[in-house]
C-alpha cells in the first residue's frame, strides 16, 4: 500500500541524511522525498512517499519516531488529505503540434512558463495520478525533460501538524 | 569568566562526575588532552588502539550503569572507534564519545586525518554532533548525556573541530535540559498492565523472557520479586544474564540459538509470555514464522515502541522503562484477588521438568583432554560465582553464558549483538576501573584474544589483575562448528597456524602466564591465578579440545524447538 508520510523536524544540518539513511539501512522503500523549512525557521516539514505492508509503514513511522530530531510523524494517508506535486514538463514545440500542446495543458491547468521558438516549459500541479496522466497523454517523443517535485501534502480540515 | 572549548569540554565532564575516561591522544585534541593534564580530577586511561577506548568505556558504563566516556582524534582515530561504538550502539550502552575533528576551515577540504565523523557513525550512534561555534558546546555535550542514558540508551557521539577547542566563551553547564523532539516515555499505561496482570492470571502454561532492558533500568530485584511472586519459570537472553538469579530454581537458563533445551521448548510452548526488555532477535526466536505456528499471547514491556511487533506480533504492547513498569505491575499485583492457576501451573512445572531431565549441557570430561565447558564451570566455582566475566565471541562466549551461572546483574559483560571479537579484554579493563574491588576475568579463545591483544600494555601501565581465560582449541571454533555441520567439513580459513607462545607473550608485557593442557591441572592452576596471583594478570592459556561443539543448537533459520543435541542425548 502506498503511504504518504510527513514529517516535522529540527532543521539541522545533516537532518535530512539521518531520515534518508535510516530508509536505506533498513531496505524501507521511499517512492519520493521532499523538504523545505516551515513558517518557523527552525524545523522542516518533509513528505515521503512509501510502499510497504501494514507492518512495515508502522515499523518506519516508529522509527522515524526514534530520530532525535524528528519532532512528529503522521501518516497522512490515514484520513482525509491533499496531496500536490508540481512538474516542470520541456517539450518541442513546433509546427501543428505548437497549437496541440497549449491546448492539451489547457486541459489539465497547466501553464505554459517559458516559450521560445521550438519549446515550451509547461507548469503542472495536481495529483500524482494527474501529473501521470498529463505526461500519456502528450506524445512521448515530444517531451524533451521532466523534473518533478515528489509529492507534499496535508491533512484536511483540523487533522493540524505542528510542534 | 571566558573559558576555551578545551577547558569547557573538561569542566562538563566534571560537572557530569566523569571520573574516568579511555582515550587515545592526536593532533586534532592537542587542545583537549592539554586541559586533561592540568586538573587532577578526571583520570585518563591510555588505552593503545582507540577500539579498545569505546570497547573499555562500554564496559565501564555496563559493569556500572555509570555514563562511560572516550575520547579519540579525527580521522584515524574515529574510524578505529566505530567497531566499539556499533558494539554499544546494538546493545543499548550509555556512552559519550567526545572526537576531534579538523578545525571548521579546513571541513571538506580533505585535510589530514579528515574523515565525515557525523557521516560515517549516524548510523550506529543514538544520535550525534558536530559542534561548530563553541558557544555551542555546553549544551552540546550536556544533551549528549542526557540523551545517552535516557529513553533506550545508546552512544551519542560529539565531534569538535580544532579550533573551537581554542575559541573561547562565557562557560555555564546547564542544570535541565528540554528537547521538543525528545520525549521518551517513560510510565507504562496502567490500562494496559492490567490487562497484562489478566492474562497472566488466566494463564496455564506462563513464561517470563527477559532481555537487556532489565540490566539497564537496574530492574533486577524488581524482576526477581515479580517472578517469585508468580512462581512461573523464566528464561534469559544473552544480554539479560545476571537479571535474575542464576542458581535459582525458577531460572530455565538462556534461551536461544544455544539456549537450554528447557528454555527454548517452555518458550515455543507457552501460552502467555511476559517478555521484559527483550526483543525477539534471530539469534533468540530462531524463524518467527515457525515461533508464529504455536498461538501464544504475547505481553511486550519495552521502552523503545520501535521493538515492538517488530518480528514477533504483540498483543499487549506496555511502552515504558522496565522498572517504572515493574513497580507499577507488583503495585497491581498486590490489590488483585485473582491468583495464578495453581494447578496449570504445576502441570505446567512438570512438562518443563521433564525437558530439564534431558540434562541438555552434559558433557564428557576425559582424563587427557580439557573440555571447554569444564574450564568455565571451574572458574565458576573457583570465583564463587562472584566474578565479573567479559568474553568476546565465538563458542568460549556460549560456554561462558551456559556454565557460568550469574545471581546479580552487571557482571555478565559480552557483545550480544554486534558480536565484537576483541571486546573481551579492554572491556575487563572498564569493567575494573568501573568496579576496582571486583575479581574480573575474561573468558577468550585464541582467535578474540588476538584482536586487541595490544591491551596488555595497558593493563601493565595500570596494574589490572585481570584473569585471562584463553580456551585455545587451535580454531576459530564457532565458526568450525558452523564448517562442521553445514560446509561439510571444509575448514576454510578457520585453523589458527603460528600461534604465539602466550605464556611468553604475557610475560613480555610484564604479567604472569600460564600454560594448562591436563584436565586435572584446571583447577589448581584457577586456584593458583586467582589467590597467589590475586594482584597480577594471569593469562592462563587452556589448551582445549580441538573438537569441542556448543549444544543444543537451533539452526540459522530454524523453529526455536527444532534443536540439535549432543549427540548422547
Amino acid at each position: 500500500m502506498r503511504h504518504i508520510i510527513s514529517i516535522l523536524i529540527e532543521n539541522e544540518s545533516g537532518a535530512l541524511s539521518r531520515v534518508s539513511g535510516l530508509f536505506s539501512a533498513r531496505a524501507f522503500n521511499i517512492e519520493s522525498l521532499t523538504v523545505a523549512p516551515t513558517e518557523d525557521a527552525s524545523l522542516s516539514r518533509m513528505t515521503i512517499v512509501s510502499v510497504g505492508s501494514d507492518e512495515v509503514i508502522e515499523q518506519i513511522t516508529k522509527q522515524l519516531n526514534k530520530l532525535i530530531d524528528v519532532v512528529k510523524v503522521v501518516d497522512l494517508s490515514e484520513a482525509a488529505h491533499i496531496e500536490r506535486e508540481l512538474m516542470l514538463v520541456k517539450v518541442r514545440a513546433t509546427g501543428k503540434e505548437r497549437e496541440e500542446m497549449k491546448r492539451i495543458a489547457d486541459i489539465f491547468r497547466g501553464h505554459i512558463i517559458d516559450v521560445n521558438e521550438s519549446s515550451y516549459v509547461i507548469e503542472l500541479t495536481g495529483n500524482t495520478t494527474k501529473l501521470d496522466a498529463f505526461l500519456d497523454a502528450i506524445d512521448r517523443a515530444l517531451i524533451l525533460e521532466t523534473v518533478r517535485t515528489g509529492v507534499c501534502g496535508i491533512g484536511r480540515g483540523d487533522r493540524i501538524l505542528r510542534a | 569568566m571566558q573559558l576555551t572549548g578545551a577547558e569547557i569540554v573538561i569542566r562538563c565532564l566534571q560537572e557530569e562526575k566523569v571520573e574516568h575516561v579511555f582515550g587515545y591522544p592526536g593532533g586534532s585534541v592537542l587542545f583537549l588532552y592539554d586541559e586533561l593534564f592540568k586538573q587532577n580530577q578526571i583520570k585518563h586511561i591510555l588505552v593503545r588502539h582507540e577500539q579498545s577506548a569505546a570497547h573499555a568505556a562500554d564496559a565501564y558504563s555496563r559493569s556500572s550503569n555509570k555514563t562511560g566516556v572516550c575520547l579519540v582524534t579525527s580521522g584515524p582515530g574515529v574510524t578505529n572507534a566505530v567497531t566499539g561504538i556499533a558494539t554499544a550502539y546494538m546493545d543499548s550502552i550509555p556512552m559519550v564519545v567526545i572526537t576531534g575533528q579538523v578545525s571548521t576551515a579546513y571541513i571538506g577540504q580533505d585535510a589530514f586525518q579528515e574523515a565525515d565523523t557525523v557521516g560515517i557513525t549516524r548510523p550506529c550512534v543514538k544520535h550525534n554532533f558536530l559542534v561548530k561555534d563553541v558557544k555551542d558546546l555546553a549544551v552540546t555535550i550536556k544533551k549528549a548525556f542526557y540523551l545517552a542514558r535516557s529513553g533506550r540508551p545508546g552512544p551519542v557521539l560529539v565531534d569538535i573541530p580544532k579550533d573551537v577547542t581554542a575559541q573561547k566563551c562565557e562557560f555555564e553547564y546547564p542544570k535541565t535540559i528540554a528537547m521538543r523532539s525528545y520525549n521518551p516515555v517513560v510510565k507504562g499505561h496502567s490500562g494496559q498492565i492490567k490487562k497484562a496482570l489478566q492474562l497472566l492470571m488466566e494463564a496455564k502454561r506462563p513464561i517470563i523472557y527477559a532481555g537487556g532492558g532489565v540490566i539497564l533500568s537496574d530492574s533486577a530485584a524488581k524482576l526477581t520479586k515479580l517472578t517469585k511472586l508468580l512462581g512461573f519459570p523464566i528464561t534469559q537472553t544473552l544480554m539479560g544474564l545476571g537479571g535474575y538469579p542464576g542458581t535459582d530454581r525458577q531460572f530455565l537458563g538462556m534461551l536461544g540459538m544455544h539456549g537450554t533445551y528447557e528454555a527454548n521448548m517452555a518458550m515455543q510452548h507457552a501460552d502467555v509470555l511476559l517478555a521484559v526488555g527483550a526483543r525477539f532477535d534471530d539469534r533468540v526466536i530462531g524463524d518467527p514464522n515457525h515461533f508464529a505456528q504455536v498461538a501464544r499471547k504475547v505481553i511486550h514491556i519495552d521502552i523503545d515502541p520501535s521493538s515492538i511487533s517488530k518480528r514477533v506480533r504483540v498483543d499487549v504492547p506496555i511502552v515504558g522503562n522496565v522498572s517504572e513498569v515493574l513497580d507499577e505491575m507488583l503495585k497491581q499485583l498486590e490489590s488483585m484477588t485473582a491468583k495464578p492457576d495453581a494447578k496449570a501451573l504445576a502441570e505446567w512445572w512438570q512438562e518443563i521438568e521433564t525437558w530439564r531431565g534431558r540434562n541438555c549441557l552434559k558433557y564428557k570430561q576425559t582424563k587427557n583432554v580439557i573440555a571447554p565447558q569444564f574450564v568455565v564451570q571451574k572458574l565458576y566455582e573457583v570465583t564463587g560465582g562472584d566474578a565479573i566475566i567479559t568474553t568476546d565471541v565465538g563458542q568460549h562466549q556460549m560456554f561462558g553464558a551456559q556454565f557460568y551461572k550469574f545471581d546479580k546483574p552487571r557482571h555478565w559483560i559480552s557483545s550480544g549483538g554486534l558480536g565484537t571479537m576483541g571486546f573481551g579484554l579492554p572491556a575487563a579493563m572498564g569493567s575494573r576501573f568501573a568496579n576496582p574491588k571486583a575479581t574480573v576475568a575474561c573468558i577468550t579463545g585464541e582467535g578474540s584474544i588476538q584482536m586487541n591483544i595490544q591491551e596488555l600494555s595497558t593493563c601493565k601501565q595500570f596494574r589490572l589483575p585481570i584473569k585471562i581465560i584463553n580456551l585455545n582449541n587451535g580454531y576459530l571454533g564457532m565458526v568450525r562448528q558452523w564448517q562442521e555441520m553445514f560446509h561439510g567439513n571444509r575448514y576454510s580459513e578457520t585453523y589458527i597456524d603460528a600461534l604465539p607462545d602466550f605464556v611468553k607473550l604475557a610475560e613480555a608485557y610484564g604479567h604472569v602466564g600460564m600454560r594448562i593442557d591436563k584436565p586435572a591441572d584446571v583447577e589448581p592452576a584457577l586456584r593458583e591465578a586467582f589467590t597467589k596471583h590475586k594482584n597480577d594478570l594471569v593469562f592462563l592459556d587452556f589448551v582445549i579440545d580441538t573438537k569441542a561443539m556448543v549444544f543444543p543448537m537451533v539452526a540459522a533459520g530454524k523453529g526455536l524447538s527444532e534443536m540439535i543435541l549432543a549427540e548422547d542425548l
